[in-house]
């Protein structure tokens, strides 16, 4: 189909495309440049100098590794709960015909295809009618409501290409469904669902929007940095945290691509 | 006779309780389909739905003047209150800001995805894509952040610009009414900047998944019948990426619609739909007006959807 894998690109575009990547990578650099510097006042560039002090800073901050603990509790169960509802559902919608599947695939992509301030305030006024307070349960729920969209699209495009013959063939082999689950399906989607996991946690420990109105007092990392967005206390240790979480939201990405590389759809293409 | 009334089936029946189970699912896959929609719609249904649904018929109901608590009552006086001059300002703002931020999303982005579509291979896919992917999913306040350091006024956006000698631009474009303010992270511009560096990369892969499925040959074409670049791209190209743009322009359009903490650590005072349903729901404790608020984006989105489905644009998704 294509054949001009020889030509070149014209000039402009090159440079469009370069100048578009940069602006997208330039900001984020800077964070790493920030995280260095001894000015602690104000947002000074250059930096008047280097060093390591604000990592040593931050590490005894008991505020920065609670709220760092409560982000990763919250983002691993809601990752628990995306994972056994998204696969439910992929596997519902993907492996029967019924009535109604076009609306289910609306209803799991509606929690993040609404701005998030809806789904936030929505779950806060339910809360207050249903008289439930504010805890870290009720941040995990709205978390795992929006998490399960990015399992479901994981798992159902895995589903798509395991061909449904594999399955009739381990039953007529004799084993049943619960061993066809085990040894055939589970193998075959595995690293669909791994994928789809880390981009969930990665989603989840990096929400802020739902999490203000379902959080009550507690703060997550997000939360704490907005306060910090907000109004500043110690710029610097700002900086750190906000390096790691650059580096710490990386991995996942990563690893995620890799682990479906090779398949038709790559994980993550929709956050 | 009697052949055929004791009939064995061909595999004797399983014993052990799985594989009854099992088999009892196999003859009835409308339970098996229970059994797996049952609890991820349950989840959604009540949690979601129902808190959602609760939501926007409160916004039926209004508050009291005097004694600031909701009354419960079907009206629409809320809504009328929703277009008071004050609050569909807010409204026109918003939707203004978010026209023009996927506008210039779709801009910047076409590029990129062109490129990546066209004429990258290989590593250079792989560069391309995690170039992509690794913006669109770090920290979100991260991202907020860097710009807050970059747009400050002792930031390097004016030490870059004082060593160039071109302050003056800046300085100018500051003292435009509107989009100008005291300095760029307090103005409308800097407010504009945010919103397209957040969403923009959100644009980008779905117009690249419209421009791989273009054939070259067709590009070809359109150059072999005398086409001048501009022309393939205006009769050729742009027709077979809208639905991509469409595709994209959802996100764009939806995240800038909704957002409140953007414009409220970047921006200037006055508000935008997010902010005001914030502050409605917070400070004043209007729950009715803020649930109107947000039948506004979820109205538009609705429309928008409706309109993007017409044009495929979810076939670019």
């Amino acid at each position: 189909m294509r054949s001009d894998r020889s030509k070149k690109a014209p000039l402009g575009l090159k440079i469009a495309a370069a100048a578009g990547l940069l602006f997208l990578h330039l900001p984020l650099l800077l964070i790493f440049l920030y995280a260095f510097t001894t000015e602690d006042k104000s947002y000074q560039f250059p930096p008047p100098g280097l060093t390591l002090k604000w990592f040593a800073v931050t590490w005894e901050r008991p505020d920065v590794w609670q709220a760092l603990w409560l982000s990763v509790r919250v983002a691993a169960i809601s990752t628990l709960i995306a994972l056994v509802l998204g696969t439910l559902c992929a596997a519902a919608v993907s492996q029967t015909r019924f009535f109604g599947r076009e609306t289910i695939s609306l209803l799991v992509i509606l929690p993040i295809a609404l701005p998030g301030i809806i789904t936030g305030i929505a779950l806060r006024s339910a809360f207050s009618l249903a008289d439930i307070p504010f805890s870290f349960w009720t941040i995990v729920l709205g978390h795992a409501t929006f998490c399960i969209v990015v399992v479901y699209n994981n798992a159902v495009a895995r589903f798509r290409r395991v061909s449904g013959s594999l399955m009739e063939a381990s039953m007529d082999l004799g084993a049943n469904g619960f061993q066809t689950f085990r040894y055939i399906i589970l193998p075959n989607i595995g690293t669909a669902l791994l994928a789809g996991g880390m981009l969930a946690f990665a989603l989840s420990f990096d929400e802020v929007i739902v999490t203000t109105f379902t959080g009550g007092q507690q703060s997550t990392l997000p939360i704490w940095m907005l306060q910090e967005l907000i109004r500043p206390r110690q710029r610097p240790v700002t900086n750190v945290v906000a390096m790691v979480v650059v580096i710490v939201t990386f991995l996942p990405i990563l690893a995620a691509y890799y682990l479906t590389r090779d398949g038709d759809q790559i994980a993550g293409s929709g956050k | 006779m009697s052949a055929i009334a004791h009939q064995q089936p061909i595999v004797p029946e399983r014993s052990t309780l799985t594989s009854r189970v099992s088999d009892f699912l196999w003859k009835h896959p409308h339970v098996l389909l229970a059994i797996l929609l049952a609890p991820p719609l349950l989840w959604l249904g009540i949690i979601y739905l129902g808190s959602l649904i609760a939501l926007l018929l409160q916004s039926f109901f209004s508050i009291d003047d005097y004694s600031g608590l909701i009354n419960y009552e079907f009206t629409l006086a809320t809504y009328r209150q929703l277009l008071n001059e004050a609050n569909f300002d807010i409204i026109v703002r918003t939707v203004l800001m978010a026209a023009i931020v996927t506008l210039v999303s779709a801009v910047i982005a076409f590029p990129i995805a062109y490129y990546a579509a066209r004429y990258a291979r290989g590593k250079w896919k792989v560069f391309f894509y995690l170039g992509v992917m690794l913006p669109l999913w770090s920290s979100y306040l991260v991202k907020i952040y860097a710009w807050k350091l970059i747009l400050a006024k002792e930031g390097i956006l004016t030490w870059f610009l004082t060593k160039l000698n071109l302050l003056w631009v800046l300085d100018t474009w500051l003292s435009l009414p509107v989009i100008g303010g005291n300095s760029l992270s307090v103005s409308y511009t800097g407010t504009f900047i945010v919103f397209v560096y957040v969403w923009m990369p959100f644009m980008i892969l779905p117009i690249q998944a419209a421009l791989e499925r273009v054939p070259a040959n067709l590009i070809e074409a359109s150059s072999d019948l005398g086409g001048t670049p501009q022309q393939t791209f205006r009769h050729v190209l742009f027709p077979l990426a809208l639905p991509g743009i469409v595709a994209g322009s959802i996100f764009t359009f939806s995240l800038t619609l909704g957002d409140y903490i953007i414009p409220q650590i970047i921006g200037s005072s006055r508000l935008f739909i997010g902010q005001a349903v914030y502050a409605q729901q917070g400070t004043a404790g209007n729950i009715p007006l803020a649930a109107a608020f947000t039948v506004v984006p979820i109205v538009i989105m609705g429309f928008y959807l409706w309109m993007a489905r017409r044009m495929g644009a979810f076939d670019a998704l």
